[in-house]
Protein backbone atom coordinates (compact mmCIF):
# COMPACT_ATOMS: atom_id res chain seq x y z
CA UNK A 1 0.00 0.00 0.00
CA UNK A 2 2.79 2.39 0.78
CA UNK A 3 4.53 1.03 -2.26
CA UNK A 4 5.07 4.05 -4.41
CA UNK A 5 7.25 4.12 -7.47
CA UNK A 6 9.13 6.79 -9.38
CA UNK A 7 7.93 7.65 -12.84
CA UNK A 8 8.68 10.25 -15.50
CA UNK A 9 6.10 12.85 -16.47
CA UNK A 10 5.41 12.61 -20.23
CA UNK A 11 2.40 14.90 -20.72
CA UNK A 12 0.23 17.16 -18.56
CA UNK A 13 -3.39 18.19 -19.09
CA UNK A 14 -6.43 19.50 -17.24
CA UNK A 15 -9.30 17.01 -17.18
CA UNK A 16 -12.64 17.94 -15.58
CA UNK A 17 -10.89 20.62 -13.55
CA UNK A 18 -8.26 18.17 -12.29
CA UNK A 19 -4.58 18.30 -13.18
CA UNK A 20 -3.58 14.96 -14.70
CA UNK A 21 -0.43 13.56 -16.30
CA UNK A 22 0.69 10.57 -18.32
CA UNK A 23 3.56 9.06 -16.36
CA UNK A 24 6.03 6.50 -17.66
CA UNK A 25 7.07 3.71 -15.28
CA UNK A 26 9.83 2.05 -17.25
CA UNK A 27 7.61 1.42 -20.28
CA UNK A 28 4.22 1.21 -18.57
CA UNK A 29 2.32 4.49 -18.93
CA UNK A 30 -0.39 5.39 -16.43
CA UNK A 31 -2.67 8.32 -15.83
CA UNK A 32 -1.69 10.12 -12.64
CA UNK A 33 -3.33 12.93 -10.68
CA UNK A 34 -1.01 15.92 -10.15
CA UNK A 35 -3.23 17.91 -7.78
CA UNK A 36 -0.78 17.40 -4.90
CA UNK A 37 2.34 18.34 -6.88
CA UNK A 38 0.87 20.93 -9.24
CA UNK A 39 4.21 22.47 -10.26
CA UNK A 40 5.62 19.23 -11.69
CA UNK A 41 6.91 19.70 -15.23
CA UNK A 42 7.20 17.38 -18.21
CA UNK A 43 10.47 15.42 -17.99
CA UNK A 44 10.62 15.48 -14.18
CA UNK A 45 10.35 12.39 -12.00
CA UNK A 46 7.73 11.90 -9.33
CA UNK A 47 6.85 9.36 -6.65
CA UNK A 48 3.43 7.89 -7.49
CA UNK A 49 1.07 6.02 -5.19
CA UNK A 50 -2.40 4.70 -6.16
CA UNK A 51 -2.59 7.05 -9.13
CA UNK A 52 -1.39 10.20 -7.36
CA UNK A 53 1.90 12.05 -7.54
CA UNK A 54 2.86 12.52 -3.90
CA UNK A 55 6.26 14.16 -4.16
CA UNK A 56 8.77 15.32 -6.74
CA UNK A 57 11.73 12.94 -6.97
CA UNK A 58 14.77 15.12 -6.51
CA UNK A 59 17.39 13.89 -8.99
CA UNK A 60 20.20 16.01 -7.50
CA UNK A 61 19.54 14.53 -4.10
CA UNK A 62 19.48 11.00 -5.52
CA UNK A 63 22.83 11.61 -7.21
CA UNK A 64 24.37 13.08 -4.06
CA UNK A 65 23.21 10.09 -2.00
CA UNK A 66 24.78 7.67 -4.48
CA UNK A 67 28.02 9.67 -4.40
CA UNK A 68 28.02 9.53 -0.62
CA UNK A 69 27.75 5.73 -0.79
CA UNK A 70 30.47 5.66 -3.43
CA UNK A 71 32.84 7.59 -1.18
CA UNK A 72 31.95 5.70 1.95
CA UNK A 73 35.01 4.37 3.65
CA UNK A 74 37.38 6.95 2.09
CA UNK A 75 37.28 9.21 5.14
CA UNK A 76 37.47 6.21 7.39
CA UNK A 77 40.67 5.07 5.63
CA UNK A 78 42.16 8.54 6.08
CA UNK A 79 41.27 9.24 9.67
CA UNK A 80 39.75 6.05 11.09
CA UNK A 81 41.01 3.48 13.56
CA UNK A 82 43.39 1.26 11.53
CA UNK A 83 42.53 -1.85 13.54
CA UNK A 84 38.84 -1.50 12.87
CA UNK A 85 39.54 -0.69 9.24
CA UNK A 86 41.62 -3.86 8.92
CA UNK A 87 38.86 -5.90 10.54
CA UNK A 88 36.34 -4.43 8.14
CA UNK A 89 38.62 -5.24 5.22
CA UNK A 90 39.02 -8.82 6.35
CA UNK A 91 35.26 -9.12 6.52
CA UNK A 92 34.99 -7.64 3.06
CA UNK A 93 37.46 -10.24 1.84
CA UNK A 94 35.21 -12.91 3.20
CA UNK A 95 37.49 -13.92 6.08
CA UNK A 96 35.06 -15.17 8.68
CA UNK A 97 35.09 -13.19 11.90
CA UNK A 98 33.81 -14.34 15.23
CA UNK A 99 30.14 -13.45 15.28
CA UNK A 100 29.96 -12.82 11.55
CA UNK A 101 26.54 -12.97 9.99
CA UNK A 102 26.29 -15.10 6.87
CA UNK A 103 27.46 -12.83 4.10
CA UNK A 104 26.22 -13.35 0.63
CA UNK A 105 25.24 -10.31 -1.37
CA UNK A 106 22.13 -11.26 -3.30
CA UNK A 107 20.91 -7.81 -4.15
CA UNK B 1 13.65 2.54 -14.24
CA UNK B 2 15.49 5.56 -12.96
CA UNK B 3 16.58 5.45 -9.31
CA UNK B 4 15.43 1.91 -8.74
CA UNK B 5 18.34 -0.09 -10.19
CA UNK B 6 20.83 2.50 -8.94
CA UNK B 7 19.66 1.90 -5.39
CA UNK B 8 20.10 -1.87 -5.75
CA UNK B 9 23.80 -1.74 -6.67
CA UNK B 10 25.60 -4.68 -4.97
CA UNK B 11 28.97 -2.90 -4.89
CA UNK B 12 27.58 0.10 -3.03
CA UNK B 13 25.63 -2.25 -0.78
CA UNK B 14 28.95 -3.83 0.16
CA UNK B 15 30.35 -0.44 1.17
CA UNK B 16 27.35 0.32 3.33
CA UNK B 17 27.53 -3.14 4.91
CA UNK B 18 31.21 -2.74 5.66
CA UNK B 19 30.52 0.56 7.36
CA UNK B 20 27.73 -0.98 9.42
CA UNK B 21 29.94 -3.93 10.41
CA UNK B 22 32.71 -1.53 11.43
CA UNK B 23 30.34 0.57 13.54
CA UNK B 24 28.42 -1.99 15.55
CA UNK B 25 29.88 -2.97 18.92
CA UNK B 26 26.86 -4.39 20.74
CA UNK B 27 23.34 -5.75 20.21
CA UNK B 28 20.60 -3.43 19.02
CA UNK B 29 17.03 -4.08 17.91
CA UNK B 30 15.72 -1.84 15.12
CA UNK B 31 12.15 -1.74 13.89
CA UNK B 32 11.28 -1.05 10.27
CA UNK B 33 7.80 0.39 10.51
CA UNK B 34 6.56 -0.21 6.99
CA UNK B 35 5.54 -3.56 5.54
CA UNK B 36 6.97 -2.51 2.17
CA UNK B 37 10.36 -2.26 3.85
CA UNK B 38 9.85 -5.68 5.49
CA UNK B 39 9.31 -7.20 2.05
CA UNK B 40 12.41 -5.50 0.67
CA UNK B 41 14.48 -6.74 3.64
CA UNK B 42 13.36 -10.35 3.35
CA UNK B 43 13.36 -10.41 -0.45
CA UNK B 44 16.98 -9.24 -0.64
CA UNK B 45 18.11 -11.10 2.46
CA UNK B 46 19.28 -7.83 4.02
CA UNK B 47 18.75 -9.02 7.59
CA UNK B 48 21.14 -11.92 6.95
CA UNK B 49 23.87 -9.61 5.71
CA UNK B 50 23.84 -7.43 8.80
CA UNK B 51 26.09 -8.06 11.82
CA UNK B 52 24.46 -10.61 14.08
CA UNK B 53 24.28 -8.00 16.82
CA UNK B 54 21.57 -6.24 14.80
CA UNK B 55 18.01 -7.52 14.84
CA UNK B 56 15.37 -6.12 12.54
CA UNK B 57 11.94 -6.29 14.15
CA UNK B 58 9.10 -6.07 11.64
CA UNK B 59 6.61 -3.34 12.49
CA UNK B 60 2.84 -2.96 12.13
CA UNK B 61 3.01 -0.88 8.95
CA UNK B 62 0.81 -3.08 6.82
CA UNK B 63 -2.51 -1.26 6.39
CA UNK B 64 -4.34 -4.33 5.12
CA UNK B 65 -3.13 -6.30 8.14
CA UNK B 66 -4.21 -3.80 10.79
CA UNK B 67 -7.66 -3.03 9.36
CA UNK B 68 -9.98 -4.12 12.17
CA UNK B 69 -11.91 -7.35 11.65
CA UNK B 70 -15.18 -5.60 12.43
CA UNK B 71 -14.63 -3.25 9.51
CA UNK B 72 -13.73 -6.14 7.18
CA UNK B 73 -17.00 -7.81 8.21
CA UNK B 74 -18.86 -4.56 7.51
CA UNK B 75 -17.19 -4.41 4.09
CA UNK B 76 -18.30 -7.99 3.37
CA UNK B 77 -21.85 -7.16 4.42
CA UNK B 78 -22.06 -3.99 2.32
CA UNK B 79 -20.44 -5.68 -0.69
CA UNK B 80 -23.10 -8.41 -0.55
CA UNK B 81 -25.97 -5.98 -0.98
CA UNK B 82 -27.78 -5.66 -4.29
CA UNK B 83 -27.22 -2.34 -6.01
CA UNK B 84 -23.76 -1.89 -4.53
CA UNK B 85 -20.50 -1.79 -6.47
CA UNK B 86 -17.82 -2.43 -3.87
CA UNK B 87 -14.35 -1.23 -4.87
CA UNK B 88 -11.10 -2.15 -3.18
CA UNK B 89 -7.39 -2.41 -3.71
CA UNK B 90 -6.46 -5.93 -4.76
CA UNK B 91 -4.80 -7.16 -1.60
CA UNK B 92 -8.02 -6.80 0.42
CA UNK B 93 -9.74 -9.56 -1.62
CA UNK B 94 -8.36 -12.53 0.29
CA UNK B 95 -8.18 -10.93 3.73
CA UNK B 96 -10.22 -13.19 5.95
CA UNK B 97 -13.20 -11.69 7.71
CA UNK B 98 -15.28 -13.75 10.10
CA UNK B 99 -15.90 -16.83 7.98
CA UNK B 100 -15.43 -15.42 4.47
CA UNK B 101 -13.61 -12.84 2.34
CA UNK B 102 -14.39 -10.42 -0.51
CA UNK B 103 -13.39 -13.06 -3.03
CA UNK B 104 -16.17 -15.31 -1.78
CA UNK B 105 -18.64 -12.44 -1.75
CA UNK B 106 -17.84 -11.91 -5.41
CA UNK B 107 -18.25 -15.63 -6.14
CA UNK B 108 -21.65 -15.47 -4.44
CA UNK B 109 -22.77 -12.69 -6.79
CA UNK B 110 -21.60 -9.52 -5.06
CA UNK B 111 -20.30 -6.83 -7.40
CA UNK B 112 -16.74 -6.49 -6.05
CA UNK B 113 -14.25 -4.63 -8.22
CA UNK B 114 -10.51 -4.23 -7.84
CA UNK B 115 -9.30 -0.72 -8.60
CA UNK B 116 -5.82 0.75 -8.87
CA UNK B 117 -6.79 4.22 -7.65
CA UNK B 118 -9.68 5.79 -5.71
CA UNK B 119 -10.23 7.88 -8.84
CA UNK B 120 -11.22 4.65 -10.63
CA UNK B 121 -13.95 4.16 -8.04
CA UNK B 122 -15.07 7.73 -8.57
CA UNK B 123 -15.29 7.10 -12.33
CA UNK B 124 -17.47 4.04 -11.64
CA UNK B 125 -19.78 6.23 -9.56
CA UNK B 126 -20.11 8.69 -12.45
CA UNK B 127 -20.81 5.90 -14.93
CA UNK B 128 -23.35 4.14 -12.71
CA UNK B 129 -25.63 6.81 -11.25
CA UNK B 130 -28.24 4.20 -10.29
CA UNK B 131 -25.77 2.16 -8.23
CA UNK B 132 -24.10 2.83 -4.87
CA UNK B 133 -20.33 2.82 -5.31
CA UNK B 134 -18.41 2.15 -2.09
CA UNK B 135 -14.64 2.41 -1.88
CA UNK B 136 -12.73 0.62 0.89
CA UNK B 137 -10.47 3.45 2.05
CA UNK B 138 -7.66 1.88 3.99
CA UNK B 139 -4.05 2.87 4.39
CA UNK B 140 -1.52 5.04 6.17
CA UNK B 141 -0.69 8.69 5.59
CA UNK B 142 0.50 7.77 2.09
CA UNK B 143 -2.89 6.54 0.89
CA UNK B 144 -5.08 8.93 2.86
CA UNK B 145 -4.52 11.98 0.58
CA UNK B 146 -5.62 10.14 -2.61
CA UNK B 147 -8.72 8.89 -0.81
CA UNK B 148 -9.37 12.36 0.61
CA UNK B 149 -9.17 13.75 -2.93
CA UNK B 150 -11.81 11.25 -4.11
CA UNK B 151 -14.20 12.47 -1.41
CA UNK B 152 -13.37 16.10 -2.13
CA UNK B 153 -14.10 15.60 -5.84
CA UNK B 154 -17.30 13.66 -5.12
CA UNK B 155 -18.51 16.55 -2.97
CA UNK B 156 -17.52 19.10 -5.62
CA UNK B 157 -19.36 17.19 -8.34
CA UNK B 158 -22.34 16.38 -6.13
CA UNK B 159 -21.85 12.63 -6.66
CA UNK B 160 -24.35 11.31 -4.14
CA UNK B 161 -23.81 7.62 -4.96
CA UNK B 162 -20.16 7.52 -3.84
CA UNK B 163 -19.01 6.68 -0.32
CA UNK B 164 -15.85 5.67 1.51
CA UNK B 165 -15.54 2.92 4.10
CA UNK B 166 -12.74 4.50 6.08
CA UNK B 167 -9.98 2.81 8.04
CA UNK B 168 -7.04 5.16 7.82
CA UNK B 169 -4.19 4.89 10.30
CA UNK B 170 -1.26 7.10 11.35
CA UNK B 171 2.33 6.12 12.09
CA UNK B 172 3.35 8.42 15.01
CA UNK B 173 0.72 7.12 17.48
CA UNK B 174 1.78 3.56 16.55
CA UNK B 175 5.41 4.39 17.39
CA UNK B 176 4.20 5.83 20.68
CA UNK B 177 2.23 2.64 21.44
CA UNK B 178 5.21 0.41 20.57
CA UNK B 179 7.54 2.40 22.83
CA UNK B 180 5.01 2.30 25.69
CA UNK B 181 4.43 -1.46 25.43
CA UNK B 182 5.89 -3.53 28.27
CA UNK B 183 9.13 -5.30 27.35
CA UNK B 184 9.66 -3.07 24.32
CA UNK B 185 12.99 -4.03 22.76
CA UNK B 186 13.02 -1.48 19.94
CA UNK B 187 15.98 0.91 20.20
CA UNK B 188 15.61 2.71 16.87
CA UNK B 189 13.04 3.12 14.11
CA UNK B 190 13.34 3.13 10.36
CA UNK B 191 10.41 5.44 9.62
CA UNK B 192 8.30 4.81 6.53
CA UNK B 193 9.65 6.92 3.67
CA UNK B 194 6.49 7.52 1.69
CA UNK B 195 4.46 8.36 4.78
CA UNK B 196 7.02 11.13 5.29
CA UNK B 197 6.82 12.17 1.61
CA UNK B 198 3.31 13.30 2.58
CA UNK B 199 3.64 14.26 6.24
CA UNK B 200 7.26 15.42 6.36
CA UNK B 201 9.34 14.85 9.46
CA UNK B 202 7.90 17.39 11.88
CA UNK B 203 5.92 14.87 13.92
CA UNK B 204 8.98 12.85 14.89
CA UNK B 205 11.57 14.93 16.83
CA UNK B 206 9.36 15.08 19.93
CA UNK B 207 8.94 11.28 19.85
CA UNK B 208 12.67 10.68 19.33
CA UNK B 209 13.57 12.95 22.21
CA UNK B 210 10.97 11.77 24.71
CA UNK B 211 11.67 8.07 24.14
CA UNK B 212 15.39 8.52 23.51
CA UNK B 213 15.00 6.62 20.25
CA UNK B 214 16.66 7.46 16.91
CA UNK B 215 14.15 7.74 14.05
CA UNK B 216 15.60 7.52 10.55
CA UNK B 217 13.32 8.22 7.60
CA UNK B 218 14.11 5.37 5.21
CA UNK B 219 13.30 4.42 1.64
CA UNK B 220 12.52 1.04 0.15
CA UNK B 221 15.33 -0.07 -2.14
CA UNK B 222 18.13 -2.20 -0.65
CA UNK B 223 20.60 0.69 -0.45
CA UNK B 224 17.95 2.87 1.18
CA UNK B 225 17.34 0.25 3.87
CA UNK B 226 21.06 -0.24 4.47
CA UNK B 227 21.57 3.52 4.76
CA UNK B 228 18.67 3.74 7.22
CA UNK B 229 20.23 0.98 9.31
CA UNK B 230 23.69 2.56 9.05
CA UNK B 231 22.47 5.93 10.28
CA UNK B 232 20.40 4.41 13.09
CA UNK B 233 23.36 2.33 14.28
CA UNK B 234 25.71 5.33 14.17
CA UNK B 235 23.28 7.22 16.40
CA UNK B 236 22.86 4.32 18.81
CA UNK B 237 26.59 3.73 19.12
CA UNK B 238 27.15 7.46 19.73
CA UNK B 239 24.33 7.68 22.27
CA UNK B 240 22.30 10.07 20.13
CA UNK B 241 18.55 9.99 19.48
CA UNK B 242 17.48 12.36 16.74
CA UNK B 243 15.46 12.35 13.54
CA UNK B 244 17.46 11.88 10.35
CA UNK B 245 16.28 11.80 6.77
CA UNK B 246 17.96 9.03 4.79
CA UNK B 247 15.46 9.35 1.93
CA UNK B 248 16.02 12.92 0.83
CA UNK B 249 15.21 12.33 -2.81
CA UNK B 250 11.56 11.82 -1.89
CA UNK B 251 11.13 13.44 1.53
CA UNK B 252 11.37 17.12 2.50
CA UNK B 253 10.88 18.28 6.11
CA UNK B 254 7.52 19.92 5.49
CA UNK B 255 6.18 16.98 3.48
CA UNK B 256 3.55 17.78 0.89
CA UNK B 257 1.64 20.90 2.00
CA UNK B 258 -1.19 20.46 -0.53
CA UNK B 259 -1.79 16.87 0.57
CA UNK B 260 -1.65 17.81 4.24
CA UNK B 261 -4.15 20.61 3.68
CA UNK B 262 -6.53 18.17 1.98
CA UNK B 263 -6.18 15.71 4.86
CA UNK B 264 -7.06 18.48 7.31
CA UNK B 265 -10.09 19.43 5.23
CA UNK B 266 -11.57 15.97 4.68
CA UNK B 267 -10.52 13.95 7.74
CA UNK B 268 -10.40 14.33 11.48
CA UNK B 269 -8.26 12.21 13.81
CA UNK B 270 -9.91 9.49 15.85
CA UNK B 271 -9.08 6.55 18.11
CA UNK B 272 -8.72 3.50 15.90
CA UNK B 273 -8.62 -0.24 16.57
CA UNK B 274 -5.68 -2.05 14.95
CA UNK B 275 -6.32 -5.70 14.13
CA UNK B 276 -4.29 -7.92 16.43
CA UNK B 277 -3.09 -4.96 18.49
CA UNK B 278 -6.12 -3.15 19.90
CA UNK B 279 -7.23 0.46 20.09
CA UNK B 280 -4.48 3.07 19.80
CA UNK B 281 -5.59 6.55 20.87
CA UNK B 282 -5.78 9.14 18.12
CA UNK B 283 -4.18 6.71 15.65
CA UNK B 284 -6.67 7.01 12.82
CA UNK B 285 -8.59 9.31 10.57
CA UNK B 286 -12.31 9.36 9.88
CA UNK B 287 -14.29 11.67 7.64
CA UNK B 288 -14.87 15.14 9.08
CA UNK B 289 -18.51 15.87 10.03
CA UNK B 290 -19.16 17.97 6.90
CA UNK B 291 -18.32 14.94 4.73
CA UNK B 292 -20.45 12.53 6.78
CA UNK B 293 -22.78 11.81 3.85
CA UNK B 294 -19.82 10.19 2.06
CA UNK B 295 -19.14 7.87 5.00
CA UNK B 296 -20.23 4.33 4.07
CA UNK B 297 -20.70 3.45 7.74
CA UNK B 298 -23.16 6.34 7.98
CA UNK B 299 -24.91 5.52 4.70
CA UNK B 300 -25.33 1.78 5.26
CA UNK B 301 -26.45 0.73 8.68
CA UNK B 302 -24.72 -2.55 9.41
CA UNK B 303 -25.85 -4.08 12.67
CA UNK B 304 -25.33 -7.30 14.52
CA UNK B 305 -21.74 -8.05 13.53
CA UNK B 306 -20.05 -10.63 15.72
CA UNK B 307 -16.39 -10.98 14.91
CA UNK B 308 -14.35 -14.13 15.45
CA UNK B 309 -10.62 -14.49 14.89
CA UNK B 310 -9.19 -17.97 14.30
CA UNK B 311 -7.58 -19.11 17.55
CA UNK B 312 -4.50 -20.45 15.77
CA UNK B 313 -3.61 -17.09 14.18
CA UNK B 314 -0.87 -15.19 15.97
CA UNK B 315 -0.70 -12.26 13.56
CA UNK B 316 -1.22 -9.81 16.44
CA UNK B 317 2.11 -10.88 17.92
CA UNK B 318 3.75 -10.73 14.49
CA UNK B 319 2.43 -7.18 13.98
CA UNK B 320 3.82 -6.10 17.33
CA UNK B 321 7.22 -7.58 16.57
CA UNK B 322 6.89 -10.15 19.37
CA UNK B 323 6.99 -13.15 17.06
CA UNK B 324 8.71 -13.86 13.75
CA UNK B 325 6.28 -15.33 11.19
CA UNK B 326 7.98 -18.72 10.91
CA UNK B 327 7.81 -19.15 14.68
CA UNK B 328 4.00 -19.52 14.43
CA UNK B 329 2.81 -23.16 14.43
CA UNK B 330 0.30 -22.47 11.66
CA UNK B 331 2.87 -20.82 9.33
CA UNK B 332 3.14 -22.68 6.05
CA UNK B 333 0.98 -25.56 7.30
CA UNK B 334 -2.62 -24.57 8.00
CA UNK B 335 -1.87 -20.97 7.02
CA UNK B 336 -0.64 -20.14 3.50
CA UNK B 337 -1.38 -17.27 1.09
CA UNK B 338 -4.07 -19.44 -0.52
CA UNK B 339 -5.64 -20.44 2.79
CA UNK B 340 -4.71 -17.58 5.12
CA UNK B 341 -5.74 -17.47 8.75
CA UNK B 342 -4.75 -13.83 9.11
CA UNK B 343 -4.23 -10.76 6.96
CA UNK B 344 -0.44 -10.82 7.46
CA UNK B 345 -0.32 -13.91 5.21
CA UNK B 346 -2.14 -12.28 2.26
CA UNK B 347 -1.21 -8.65 2.08
CA UNK B 348 1.59 -7.60 -0.25
CA UNK B 349 3.06 -5.92 2.82
CA UNK B 350 2.34 -8.62 5.40
CA UNK B 351 5.35 -10.07 7.21
CA UNK B 352 4.01 -13.64 7.03
CA UNK B 353 3.51 -13.32 3.27
CA UNK B 354 7.09 -12.04 2.90
CA UNK B 355 8.51 -14.99 4.84
CA UNK B 356 6.38 -17.44 2.88
CA UNK B 357 7.10 -15.92 -0.50
CA UNK B 358 10.85 -15.90 -0.02
CA UNK B 359 10.93 -19.27 1.73
CA UNK B 360 12.17 -17.91 5.01
CA UNK B 361 11.48 -21.06 6.96
CA UNK B 362 13.34 -21.20 10.21
CA UNK B 363 15.96 -18.66 9.20
CA UNK B 364 17.16 -20.13 5.90
CA UNK B 365 16.42 -18.75 2.48
CA UNK B 366 16.58 -19.86 -1.07
CA UNK B 367 15.95 -17.88 -4.21
CA UNK B 368 12.64 -16.06 -4.31
CA UNK B 369 9.78 -18.39 -5.11
CA UNK B 370 7.22 -16.13 -6.68
CA UNK B 371 9.07 -12.85 -6.69
CA UNK B 372 7.15 -11.50 -9.63
CA UNK B 373 3.90 -11.51 -7.70
CA UNK B 374 5.14 -8.91 -5.23
CA UNK B 375 5.04 -5.10 -5.63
Amino acid sequence: MCLAVPGKVLRIEERDGTRMASVDFGGVVKEVCLEYVPDLRVGEYTIVHVGFALQRLDEDSARRTLELFENLGLLEEEFGDPWRAAEAEQRADGVPQPGDAPREVRL
Amino acid sequence: MKYIEEFQDPELAGKLLDDIHATVTRPWALMEVCGGQTHSIIRHGIDQLLPEELELIHGPGCPVCVTPLELIDKALEIASRPGVIFCSFGDMLRVPGTGRDLFQVRAEGGDVRVVYSPLDALALARENPDREVVFFGIGFETTAPPNAMAVHLAAREGLRNFSLLVSHVRVPPAIEAIMNAPHCRVRAFLAAGHVCSVMGTEEYPELAERHRVPIVVTGFEPLDILEGVRRAVRQLEAGRATVENAYQRAVVPQGNPAARAMLAEVFTTTDRGWRGIGVIPDSGWRLAPRFEEFDAEHRFSVEGITTREPAACRSGEVLQGLLKPHECEAFGTTCTPRTPLGATMVSSEGACAAYYLYRRLGGTTTAPLEASTVD
